[in-house]
């Protein structure tokens, strides 16, 4: 039976089949619905980990333990799971360990566009890419598979089009398999150097094994048409290339793009006139074209940046150019916003006015950086506010702390975050740090995390509290504000900022998009109190506008908390009720 | 045969349900079909975009370019300005006539173009024009605006009306079945 699935839900359908077992991931787009469709299988025990580093080592233990075992990240997320990555390659698995990497060329969600195809190559283990959904979901089982035959963890490279786009997929069976047995074996899961150095011998000679794979890989396939052009390509570049040339070229789709086949590619280039390699960010196919005395044309015709598309493919190869309607204004931009009730929305209006300097972090309150609030100096990468607020201060001295904030949301407190903070506390640092704390991991799309109190699968749960850790490596000053109370919340940054110690507020309101919270009925302006001053602009609430010289709310997005009636000074927003 | 079919809008207005229930249309017909969403930021009240495609043939690329949109259905008005250049010279363009005005235009550093269906028209765009939103809210709620304007997709394309009303069964919980085929036929009804 044939199913139109994600390519995420694929290779969740795909991680089914193959009888995983274990799946332990970190949020993050695009990869986050494999992990949680994974979760609705009865049969594979799924959970959030704290970070990608936890989630990689608990995968890895499955696997040792005798479970097939998957986990799922995001690209960046493999910065945070390299450690356990490299050395898995040397110990190997027992049963089968797949690890899914969703890059995001275009960086549609992400802060950087790096190309994951390196970390397989450096950490020498294979690398599928698959082109569409039916791909994912075989590439998936066969990934287990190879892990299996070849004793290494197989990396599953994904990309924002592959994951988000829905395909036809043949549906199949689950394989029951029984737990494999475990060995204590500790020349192979013991990885100091006595048994490390042999073990490198062992991965050198895996790699070209699997080379020698390569080369008549179901999934490296040729696809011949017109031979005056060939093209290499994988995952999306394929379908955008077999788009714009049809049968007016052939094709090497390669499924496998760590490591890379010799003969393969050799052989294909002598039977083609001109030979284009078409991949997206970096030039690894390239580079290993020009190794193996292979000439193509690459990024000298094609860009290294960016998402391409079949369009980009034909005018870099055709130069043709469609005409097309044009708007004959400048469209204004619709960036993404803080929604209607937003708890941030309060907290990032204090800091704006208080006109300190914050050190950012990643989550929905990024946006806290976009005008009207632009109340952000630096964004990097996930726990990089507090230990990056920490240097800043220690680089510019007492007034500089006195004059700076951290803002780290709750989800990535817990992933990165805690350490940062011990590091202030160790260290005697005086730095002020606020926990965004919106119950959730909400900007990837509402995810359960260790501070919530439930588990990915919906069971009630322990719930970390955020006030103990800090109270626990060292912080004693750690008090929570209601962001939606502007006063209390200015209040309490103020204070903190003044005395001579660590601090941490908790600022704490659950994410006006959770089902149990509770809306309150949109608030009316009154027209003749209203001086259109627009005050109540400045928070960036998309439910207010001004028209007309007076303030409008529009009720279809406004969610009633209130905050600008803060602002109102002429006390013109007010309840329904109320207000005529 | 292959088909292009784009849904634009706001994020949060509900193109979800619609590239939904287009996919199962498409499916019940017996087409290869791929639809592309982006999801994450984007869905934060900024500009969001879907693409269907099908055909008797198999679908490669799951993206829409410049030029290449049969149908684009836009659920803003300001979105319709934003993705015109998408659209094939041929092609049909059916706009909710909704106003929602981004960040820029409230803080008053940009303007919300005036006159936008004269100006898409004045490019000889073939444009369905109509309030949506009202239509929904006669059928009885504002959210079902987006099974109204997939009622009056209906109309620009050749699928029989079984297979629309089976696609919303499938699609739409059974408590709010009779409101959305309501919203759907009000849609229809719009030549
Ligand atoms: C290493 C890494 N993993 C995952 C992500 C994706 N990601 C960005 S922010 C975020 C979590 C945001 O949650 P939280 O800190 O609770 O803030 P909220 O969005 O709820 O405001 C995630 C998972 C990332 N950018 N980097």
């Amino acid at each position: 039976m044939k199913q139109l699935l994600l390519g995420n839900e694929a290779v969740a359908r795909g991680l089914y089949e193959a009888g995983c077992g274990v799946v332990s991931s970190y949020p993050g787009t695009p990869s986050t619905e494999i992990t949680e469709c994974a979760a609705k299988y009865e049969e594979i025990y799924a959970e959030w980990a704290p970070n990608e580093k936890v989630a990689m080592e608990v995968a890895l233990g499955a696997a040792i333990g005798g479970r097939r075992a998957f986990c799922g990240m995001k690209h960046v997320g493999v910065n945070v799971a390299a450690d356990p990555l490299f050395t898995a390659s040397y110990s190997g698995v027992n049963a089968g360990l797949v690890i899914g990497v969703a890059d995001d060329p275009g960086m549609h969600s992400s802060q950087n566009e790096q190309d994951s195809r390196h970390y397989a190559a450096s950490a020498k283990v294979p690398m599928l890419e698959p082109a569409d959904s039916e791909d994912s979901c075989t590439y998936a089982k066969l990934a287990f598979e190879l892990s299996e035959k070849f004793d290494t963890p197989v990396m599953l490279r994904m990309s924002t089009r592959i994951s988000h786009s829905q395909s036809l997929v043949e549906i199949g069976e689950r394989q029951e398999l029984p737990l494999k047995e475990y060995q204590k074996n500790p020349a192979k899961y013991v990885m100091m150097p006595a048994f490390a150095k042999p073990k490198h011998v062992v991965v050198e000679k895996r790699t070209e094994a699997l080379r020698e794979y390569a080369e008549t890989a179901p999934i490296n396939q040729i696809f011949w048409g017109d031979t005056k052009i060939g093209v290499i390509a994988a995952g999306s570049t394929y379908m955008y290339a077999r788009e714009v040339l049809g049968d007016k070229a052939s094709y090497l789709k390669l499924g496998m793009v760590n490591p890379l086949p010799v003969r393969l590619i050799q052989d294909f280039a002598a039977k083609v006139d001109t030979l284009y390699v078409i991949e997206e960010l970096d030039d690894v196919i390239e580079t290993h074209c020009r190794k193996i005395g292979v000439k193509v044309i690459g990024k000298d015709l094609f860009p290294w940046i960016g998402e391409f598309s079949q369009k980009l493919i034909a005018e870099k190869l055709f130069g043709k150019a469609e005409d097309t309607y044009t708007f004959p204004e400048t469209v204004p931009m619709r960036p993404p916003v803080l929604c209607a009730g937003c708890p941030h929305r309060g907290l990032f209006y204090v800091l704006n006015q208080l006109k300190v300097m914050v050190s950012g972090d990643i989550g929905c309150y990024t946006l806290g950086a976009s005008a009207p609030l632009s109340a952000m100096d630096t964004t990097i990468c996930m726990g990089a506010s507090i230990s990056g607020l920490h240097g800043f201060n220690i680089a510019r001295g007492e007034e500089s702390a006195a004059k700076s904030v951290a803002v780290i949301g709750d989800s990535t407190f817990i992933h990165s975050g805690i350490t940062g903070l011990i590091d202030i506390s160790y260290n005697q640092g005086i730095s002020t740090v606020i926990v965004l704390d919106n119950s959730i991991t909400g900007m990837t799309g509402h995810q359960q995390n260790p501070t919530t109190g439930y588990t990915l699968k919906g069971d009630p749960t322990a719930k970390v509290s955020i006030e103990k850790v800090c109270n626990a490596v060292g912080i004693n000053r750690v008090r929570v504000v209601d962001p939606y109370n502007l006063e209390e919340t200015r209040k309490a940054i103020e204070e903190e900022l003044a005395v001579k110690e660590p601090s941490v507020i908790i600022s704490r309101r659950p994410c006006a998009l959770l089902k149990y919270v509770k809306h309150n009925p949109p608030l009316k302006i009154d027209t003749e109190r209203c001086r259109g001053c627009k005050v109540c602009l400045k928070m960036g609430c998309p439910a207010i506008s001004v028209v007309n010289g007076k303030a409008v709310i529009d009720d279809t997005l406004c969610v009633g908390c209130g905050v600008c009636t803060e602002l109102c000074r002429f006390g013109a927003i007010g309840k329904g009720a109320e207000t005529k | 045969m292959n088909q292009n079919i784009m849904i634009v809008g706001v994020g949060g207005q509900g193109s979800l349900l619609a590239s939904k229930m287009l996919g199962h249309v498409v499916m019940q017909a017996g087409y290869d079909v791929k639809v592309s969403e982006v999801h994450g930021m984007s869905q934060r009240g900024g500009s969001v975009v879907t693409y269907v495609k099908y055909s008797d043939q198999k679908v490669w690329s799951p993206v829409i370019n410049e030029g290449e949109a049969d149908i684009i259905i836009s659920f803003e008005l300001l979105e319709a300005t934003r993705w015109v250049s998408f659209l094939k010279k041929d092609g049909t363009l059916v706009v909710n006539d909704q106003q929602i005005a981004p960040m820029p235009v409230i803080m008053g550093t940009a303007q919300y173009p005036e006159d936008v269906a004269g100006k898409l028209r004045g490019l000889g765009v073939n444009l369905k024009l109509f309030d949506a939103l009202h239509l929904a809210e006669k059928a009885g709620n504002a959210k079902a605006t987006n099974v109204v304007l997939m009622g009056a997709v209906a109309n620009a394309m050749d699928f029989p009306e079984e297979m629309w009303q089976k696609a919303l069964e499938e699609c739409v919980p059974p408590k709010f079945l009779d409101l959305n085929r309501k919203a759907f036929a009000l849609g229809r009804s719009q030549k």
